[in-house]
């Protein structure tokens, strides 16, 4: 609440967000949002944004605390309606069918936009059963071992693989931090989403952990399309090709990462990139 | 002065040394507003000085209230020693009784004819004992607080550190209270302990553990025609387990169900009704629970006993499992409750977020998650289970039947030992005794319960935080 009041007045008072800035849309997009609006009661945490996913690559979604990236992210794919009092409008198109269509069931929907969390999030269950977790429930696998191998490709997949195999039984828990945030990666690359959204995937993580994982992500891109919500701005430089820059829960500037960080359009995003707050 | 007296006078005196240890604190420091000088508040001087007049005063106090009447006993025992023959020296108790209930007469001036010279002269002697105790216990009992003061008044310097030892003197009266409530459970124990001892030195061990037949009826007189006294006590034990089980039954699964769904899916205001209602039921007396089960729900049952043609006997096992067991509901539900809502956030959204339905992730994340918090809670039922008596007491009966059939007529271990304890009982006989072993044997079976529970929701505990 804080930050929100100090960067209001230090930057909303001269300075007027009237629209969004730069190129919100791309021609190959996976998803495609258009006049989002996210009310918490009464409260709109979101006005009005419009962007797309490009496919295959990495977008960022930048801004100070409380801007809501995270909360228009979760929207993505539907964890605000865990929230009772949340209200989301407007309208979220993935290959041409709409997220929040009346006929559109939020657990399929799940199984193809996968999330990984802040903080690593293991299930107190072994390593085999974390990533057998996903195709167990929507069967994916006939047999046992079709099962291995979608474990044992998934782990794989997020680098992790040969530093498990041997204590594939013992609990997901007794990993290292980043191990148990790949772990988390695998467990959601194993029921084969197409849109990958990580919430601060490394902002537990130590330096080299963090390493790892954004060179994960890179790779991962080649297969998934990923949104990223990250407080580094240097992450979001090094890991994504597209940047959105969030403030006040309006969309200020959004456009190739590259641009974004060497020439930005808006005032607003050239102070916060620029460190004078945030 | 009495000892009540003493002890309100030490606490006026202690009062009294507050003030005193102010006013000294403040001379020490050279006046009022120099009182920042003292390396302690002025307060914590006065606070000190009361606690140590007053602490070693009262502690005197007890020590010699607990001693002072064998003192006088053996005193008075020498003193008609000295007067009387070696034969008479056998009913020494009762001697010892009779001169005081003698003394007592004389102080009251009642009638004193029938007593003999010497035993008037015992009399008075033993009157002077106690009137000499007494003038010994207030002198040193008022010595002992005003020398405790005087003593501390000359240590109070600009350099003494009040405030620490202030400290010490709150620790230790913390420890004492910790330390009454632990020797009161060692007390109980030792007491249960001996005499089971005792029982089974009238009752063999193997007999009590193994026999099958209980009937604690025994002839006090050779003519009497009793019960042979039996203390087999497996019926009593089969009785326990078979009356926890009925309830546990009903209890768990019910308990879980009313668990996950007020911590998963009730909206928060009926959960804000539904929680405060399920409080109530624990709270409700058990002895109400008691004649429910006896005079609702038993009925009940044998009249549906009578329309599927079941001899169901008005005081059945089931009645009062079944009783009991909405009695414990409350209990795995309201601990289960806090297990599960103890399972964080971020493991229910994982689940969620891979596309699990509401139910999938409750089964298979946060009910694993759970599961050391609900053991836990399941076994402090079980043993609130086998250890309650007033519904079987009302709804069980006394019959101590040998059976695992749930219609027939039961007992348990705790009914057997209020009916073994009511009325009048003499305290060397088996019948009595019983009532301990059996005291005994339900504090084990409950300590492995509780401890069993502790252990595993330690071991699991730390694994999710």
């Amino acid at each position: 609440m804080n930050t929100v009041m100090t960067s209001e007045n230090l930057t909303s008072g001269d300075i007027v967000i009237n629209g969004s800035v730069g190129t919100p849309f791309c021609d190959d997009a996976k998803m495609s949002m258009r006049n989002v609006n996210v009310f918490y009661a009464e409260n709109q945490a979101i006005h009005d944004v419009s962007l797309d996913l490009a496919k295959n690559q990495v977008t960022a979604l930048i801004g100070p605390s409380g801007c809501g990236k995270s909360t228009f992210l979760r929207c993505i794919n539907r964890m605000n309606d865990l929230i009772p009092q949340c209200k989301v409008t407007g309208s979220f198109v993935m290959d041409g069918a709409e997220l929040y269509a009346k006929n559109m069931d939020p657990v399929l929907l799940r199984a193809r936009v996968g999330m990984v969390f802040q903080k690593p999030n293991p299930f107190p269950k072994s390593i085999y059963e974390n990533v057998a977790y996903g195709p167990k429930i929507h069967g994916l696998a006939t047999s046992k071992s079709e099962l291995d191998e979608i474990v044992e490709t998934s782990l794989q997949k997020a680098g992790l693989f040969n530093e498990v195999k041997d204590r594939l039984d013992k609990p997901g828990t007794g990993l290292s931090g980043g191990q148990q945030q790949r772990l988390c990666i695998a467990r959601t690359i194993a029921v084969s989403p197409e849109v990958i959204l990580m919430d601060e995937p490394a902002s537990a993580l130590d330096p080299i952990a963090t390493a790892v994982i954004e060179e994960l992500i890179s790779e991962l891109k080649e297969k998934y399309t990923i949104a990223i919500v990250t407080h580094s701005m240097q992450q979001a430089a090094r890991v994504s090709q597209k940047t959105a820059y969030f403030h006040l829960g309006k969309l200020v500037e959004m456009g190739d990462t590259k641009q974004i960080f060497t020439n930005p359009s808006h005032q607003l995003t050239e102070n916060y990139i620029s460190g004078r707050f945030g | 002065m009495t000892t009540t007296h003493l002890a309100f006078a030490v606490i006026i005196i202690a009062l009294f040394s507050y003030w005193l240890g102010i006013k000294r604190a403040i001379t020490v420091a050279g006046g009022e507003q120099h009182t920042r000088q003292l390396v302690s508040l002025p307060s914590q001087y006065g606070l000190l000085t009361a606690f140590w007049c007053g602490l070693p005063a009262i502690l005197f106090l007890l020590i010699w209230s607990a001693i002072e009447a064998s003192i006088v006993d053996s005193l008075l025992i020498q003193q008609v020693m000295l007067t009387l023959d070696t034969t008479a020296q056998q009913n020494m108790s009762l001697l010892v009784n009779n001169i005081k209930i003698l003394a007592e007469k004389v102080q009251l001036n009642e009638d004193v004819s029938a007593a003999t010279a010497l035993q008037l002269q015992h009399a008075a002697y033993y009157t002077e004992l106690n009137t000499k105790a007494t003038w010994l216990k207030t002198l040193l009992t008022l010595v002992i607080a005003v020398g405790c003061v005087a003593v501390l008044l000359t240590k109070i310097k600009q350099s003494f550190h009040a405030r620490n030892n202030l400290e010490k003197i709150v620790s230790g009266l913390l420890f004492t209270c910790s330390g009454i409530a632990l020797l009161t459970t060692i007390g109980i124990v030792m007491s249960v302990l001996f005499e089971s001892i005792a029982f089974f030195s009238k009752v063999p061990v193997t007999e009590f553990l193994f026999g099958t037949q209980w009937s604690p009826q025994i002839a006090m007189r050779a003519d009497q025609v009793g019960g042979s006294g039996a203390f087999g006590a497996i019926p009593l034990f089969v009785g326990t387990i078979l009356i926890s089980t009925i309830a546990m039954c009903l209890a768990i699964p019910v308990g879980l169900m009313i668990a996950i769904y007020l911590s998963q899916y009730a909206s928060p205001r009926l959960r804000s009704v539904a929680k405060p209602m399920l409080e109530i039921l624990a709270g409700v007396p058990t002895v109400v629970y008691g004649f429910f089960a006896a005079l609702t729900v038993a009925p009940l049952i044998r009249d549906f006993g009578i329309l599927v043609d079941l001899p169901i006997v008005a005081e059945s096992a089931l009645a009062a499992g079944l009783v009991m067991g909405v009695m414990i509901i409350p209990f795995v539900s309201s601990l289960s409750e806090d297990a599960l809502t103890a399972v964080p956030a971020a493991l229910k959204e994982g689940s969620i977020g891979m596309g699990a339905t509401h139910s999938e992730t409750i089964r298979k994340v946060l009910f694993p998650a759970a599961i050391p918090g609900i053991v836990g809670a399941i076994l402090l039922a079980v043993s609130r289970a086998i250890g309650e008596t007033m519904i079987v007491v009302m709804a069980a009966g006394l019959a101590a039947n040998l059976t695992f059939n749930p219609i027939e007529s039961v007992t348990t271990v705790t009914v057997q030992i209020v009916s073994l304890l009511k009325g009048d009982q003499e305290f060397d006989s088996a019948k009595t005794l019983a009532a301990f072993a059996l005291g005994l044997m339900l504090f084990i079976t409950t300590l492995a319960l509780n401890i069993a529970a502790l252990k595993i929701v330690r071991k699991y505990r730390e694994q999710y935080d």
